[in-house]
């Protein structure tokens, strides 16, 4: 195993290990907070990005590290995330937590994890019909918004903290 | 506040706070081991497995298709990842006792019954439906909700929302009950 292989290994077994020990691997999980009856996903996943924020911009600053952002394609982002919303309420997983789910023993993620492999390969086959059409309608490539609104991101990172911790202390008051 | 919650699991405040700190660690790790910065993502990975497995019966196929050489077929860092999580989630259920065969989910279940047959269609197709999305839109709720939120990407900020908008509207009609 080449270092980069098991770089991945390693950093990926703490990843299922956390996202085991968050609960936010199963089915029911998934669907009730899309039903908003169970906020544990948005919990784990916004206290996540709160944390991982501070260091990686900070990391970015000092060099250290470089930002890799993904494209903003006006037509890609819309109708691939409204598809992708689509398809994730019908199974119940997306894809890091269906592989997660099946270590937990939760099989039937085989179904989701196999339509998802046949899912890549139709994108695969439709790549060209896709690059002519949606993903070429606008896009504003790799953007921050800190760039976009020309606002340091140690401005937005404090005024992000405060709009989501307002959000968990109204969770916890409504015992969501 | 509370570390553990009522089923065993942990603060999913904490328990995503550590997860943060996995991600600071892991930028530090690629760009020092590697030479270049990698951010947690899955969905690519479904890329490289289905050009792996077509490789196997029509080679030229997929050497001959524009996506799979972008995407470059071998197993990479994300590839190793992605199967880490399935053993990282394997090590922690079965040492806290909970992990659990489960053919049929209970929410699913209340809604479509015990069939295990109606519950593979529904997975197996709003999968294609998903993995067509997550590549079309480059990233899934880890590669767009995680890595790049910390990034304060413009993609991620917009993307993030559409798929929880997208998914609690078909949940609400696929999972609540009409009574």
């Amino acid at each position: 195993m080449s270092t980069e292989q098991l770089l991945g290994l390693v950093t990926g077994v703490v990843f299922g290990f956390l996202l085991q020990k968050g609960r936010v691997l199963r089915f029911d999980k998934q669907i009730n907070a899309m039903l908003l009856k169970d906020m544990t996903i948005f919990k784990f996943m916004l206290s996540s990005i709160l944390v991982g924020m501070v260091g990686i911009l900070l990391l970015s600053d000092l060099e250290i590290i470089q930002l890799s952002h993904k494209p903003m394609n006006v037509g890609a982002i819309v109708i691939g995330g409204a598809l992708f919303g689509i398809g994730w309420a019908i199974m119940g997983f997306c894809p890091g937590t269906s592989i997660g789910a099946l270590g937990e023993g939760r099989w039937h993620a085989v179904f989701a994890i196999l339509g998802m492999i046949v899912g890549a390969a139709i994108y695969a086959e439709l790549f060209p019909f896709f690059k002519s059409t949606v993903l070429s309608w606008k896009d504003f490539g790799k953007i921050g918004l800190p760039e976009v609104i020309d606002v340091s991101h140690w401005i937005i990172v404090p005024i992000f903290w405060s709009g989501i911790l307002a959000l968990f202390f109204w969770f916890e008051k409504k015992r969501l | 506040m509370k570390r553990q919650t009522g089923d065993g699991g942990w603060s999913p405040y904490f328990a995503g706070a550590l997860l943060g700190l996995l991600a600071i660690a892991s930028v530090y790790a690629t760009t020092y081991y590697l030479g270049k910065t990698s951010y947690l993502g899955a969905s690519t990975t479904f890329v490289r497995a289905a050009g792996i497995i077509e490789k196997t019966v029509a080679l030229e196929h997929v050497t001959e298709n524009e996506y799979f050489t972008k995407t470059k077929i071998k197993v990479d860092w994300q590839f190793m990842l992605v199967l880490g999580i399935f053993l990282g989630a394997f090590i922690s259920s079965t040492t806290e006792k909970s992990f659990k065969m489960e053919s049929v989910p209970p929410t699913w279940e209340d809604r479509f019954g015990p069939s295990i047959a109606k519950r593979a269609i529904g997975a197996f197709f709003g999968g294609i439906v998903a993995m067509v999305g997550a590549r079309m839109a480059d990233g899934c709720p880890s590669g767009h909700g995680l890595s790049g939120m910390m990034q304060l990407s413009v993609s991620a900020l917009v993307a993030l929302p559409i798929f929880f908008v997208s998914a609690v509207l078909v949940a609400n009609i696929v999972y609540r009950r009409r009574s």
